[in-house]
């Protein structure tokens, strides 16, 4: 075993497409242990949910968070800095975007709308902002400070939800009332939940793009990323640019988070997110931080939620599986990733 | 308030608090050697699972124990795989043992959810949890396993250049955290519950990832700071009963922003940190290197 001194572009884009191909043969042994016919459930699972068009609108819908979380975060992944807390960024969101949207409820103002996702992006901002002044003036692991802060984010969600929020009318359900109709996403396409988040996401990719490749402050994160000691050498502000990186992918989760509550959702309740912010980070991984490779590995994890959903539907397996195929994954591509640096010899 | 209230609610809290102390003492050996493990939270619930699939097809404790204890070894071997052979990125590599662990269980277990089985007394793990604390706490500080552990776990370089091997002693820890974890499981799916349900250790993982922080990595410690997270989670539960007006949330976070806490105070002297954390800690090992 040596270290690769001719490293490959093609190996390091093809990894993905490996760990893919071996997530799907290890996904048809479990079919298989499951009693099922591997390829009726791999039909089920990754092809019948996108053979119409409220299914392909679905399919956007749950990649569009993904895909705007995960761009956010390849900007700290790129700098070696592991924020794992983007769940909570982007329950922040929600609450901080979601509050305006409660707190003007009568509004029918074209202003609402805008206002919702200013503090929506300012909510995810301002709670990855936490860790990164902990970790520039106290030198506290970012990856525990972020992980912490999640859970208080989610139950700071639990307080107001159940609290002062709680919709009067609701039953006395822990969910607030629904936003007014100027405070909602505006829809793709009539009957359908596609909405303009996925133009969001394609400008975030697209500014993203440039940044990395454009801008002296790719660059920095760039050798920075490859060696914080060379940026500091160059004179890179090392501390500035974790405080940056995270305040872009905070306020990237944060959009998510408002994204959700006032497109799909329309109000405020305790399970806004199925794990978005966790499975973001696969989805970074799976992209190889790269902008276009997000949008496309984003794509393919929200099917496993579509996939997820139809299997519980039509194979009477749990959603969960969905979660199997996600860990899979991102096992095979980490471990492919060995190939990609490493040369490997039998002795 | 009666004292017939007061030991019920103690009983209580000794009752609930032991997975916090089993998954906790498993993950600081774990961590002392320089491994993170991010995984405990699946792998605590595919031990739940195993462990109670087992006992409901054979009526036998001694066997579902068994393989709640193998379903460990199994998936902390491969994290242990991943990040010493490969050197997979360990946060990555933990978050993906979560989920797939979250996902596992729930699709072995679906068929089981709310099958009534006889639950274990709880007593006796309360006992061995102790125990545990106690002989972990012994080998890490008097024997020398335990400082070839923490060496590896403060300079892997070092400890390779004295001839220690890093990777075997990584091996030996995580796989050891993989095993407590699942024990936690068990507990909570065979003798606190006792039943089956999707995502059942409802974060005690998490919770326990930040007992080992909150302990400053050291044994003693974290038996203490696990009485004092269960305490204050069964204090929510019972606010009513202590006469307190807070919202039940407040206690809810108390455990990750005391964590917070102890984790910047740690933190901001680098004399303290290196007494508190161990260096290597996230960090990869290249043996060839």
């Amino acid at each position: 075993m040596q270290l690769r001194e001719d490293y490959s572009n093609l190996i390091f884009y093809l990894s993905p497409l490996v760990a893919v191909a071996l997530t799907l043969f290890f996904g048809s042994f479990i079919f298989l242990i499951l009693d099922l016919s591997p390829i009726e459930s791999f039909k089920i699972f990754f092809i019948s949910p996108i053979s119409n068009s409220y299914g392909i609108s679905e399919l956007f819908v749950k990649a569009t968070p993904l895909a705007i979380i995960a761009l956010g975060l390849s900007y700290c992944f790129k700098n070696n800095i592991y924020n794992i807390g983007a769940e909570g960024q982007l329950t922040m969101g929600a609450i901080f975007g979601g509050g305006i949207g409660l707190l003007f409820n009568d509004s029918t103002s074209v202003f609402l709308l805008p206002l919702m996702i200013l503090f929506g992006a300012i909510g995810g901002a301002f709670w990855a902002s936490i860790p990164a002044i902990l970790k520039t003036k106290f030198n506290t692991n970012e990856i525990l400070t972020s992980l912490m802060l999640t859970y208080v984010a989610l139950f700071i969600l639990d307080y107001f939800v159940v609290g002062p929020w709680k919709d009067p009318e609701g039953y006395g359900l822990p969910k607030s009332m629904p936003f007014p109709d100027a405070g909602r996403l505006p829809v793709l396409f009539d009957g359908l939940r596609v909405h303009i988040g996925v133009y969001f996401a394609t400008i975030i990719c697209f500014i993203t793009y440039i940044v990395y490749n454009k801008t002296l402050f790719g660059f920095k994160l760039k050798v920075s990323g490859l060696s914080s000691k060379a940026s500091q050498y160059a004179g890179f502000k090392y501390n500035n640019l974790i405080f940056y990186t995270f305040i872009i992918s905070g306020a990237c989760a944060g959009l998510a988070g408002l994204f959700e509550v006032s497109g799909p959702i329309g109000l405020l309740y305790r399970d806004i997110s199925p794990n978005y912010g966790f499975t973001a980070i696969i989805v970074a991984f799976l992209g190889r931080l790269n902008p276009i490779g997000i949008i496309l590995s984003s794509l393919l994890i929200a099917l496993t939620y579509l996939g997820a959903e139809d299997a519980q539907l039509f194979l009477k397996i749990p959603s969960a599986v969905g979660f199997v195929f996600q860990g899979l994954v991102l096992f095979f591509l980490l471990g492919t990733d060995f190939l990609n640096k490493y040369k490997v010899s039998i002795e | 308030m009666n004292i017939e209230l007061i030991i019920g609610i103690l009983n209580i809290v000794l009752i609930s608090t032991t997975p916090l102390v089993f998954a906790g003492i498993g993950e600081l050996v774990t961590e002392k050697s320089g491994v993170l493990n991010l995984g405990l939270e699946g792998l605590m619930l595919v031990g739940a699972v195993t462990g109670f699939i087992t006992l409901v097809l054979t009526g036998n404790y001694f066997y579902s124990l068994i393989l709640s204890i193998i379903s460990g070894v199994i998936l902390s071997g491969i994290f242990a795989f991943l990040v010493l052979n490969l050197m997979t990125n360990q946060i990555a590599t933990g978050l993906a043992l979560t989920i797939f662990g979250i996902g596992l269980s729930a699709m072995l277990g679906k068929k089981f959810s709310g099958t009534p089985i006889e639950g274990l007394s709880p007593y006796y793990f309360i006992v061995i949890s102790f125990l545990l604390v106690f002989s972990v706490g012994y080998f890490l500080s008097k024997t020398k396993s335990g400082l070839i552990v923490r060496a590896v776990g403060e300079n892997h370089n070092s400890a390779y250049a004295l001839g220690y091997n890093v990777i075997k002693t990584r091996y030996f820890t995580i796989i050891f955290g993989g095993v407590m974890s699942s024990l936690a499981g068990y507990y909570i799916s065979i003798c606190y519950a006792p039943m089956w349900q999707e995502g059942m250790t409802a974060g005690r993982g998490w919770i326990a990832l930040a007992l080992v922080v909150f302990a400053t990595w050291k044994p003693w410690r974290l038996l203490v700071g696990a009485y004092i997270f269960g305490g204050v989670a069964i204090m929510q539960m019972n606010l009513q009963a202590f006469g307190v007006e807070l919202p039940g949330q407040i206690f809810n976070m108390m455990p990750y922003i005391a964590t917070l806490i102890v984790l910047v105070f740690i933190s901001s002297n680098k004399v303290r940190l290196k007494l508190s954390a161990p260096s290597c800690l996230n960090i990869p090992y290249e043996k060839n290197s």
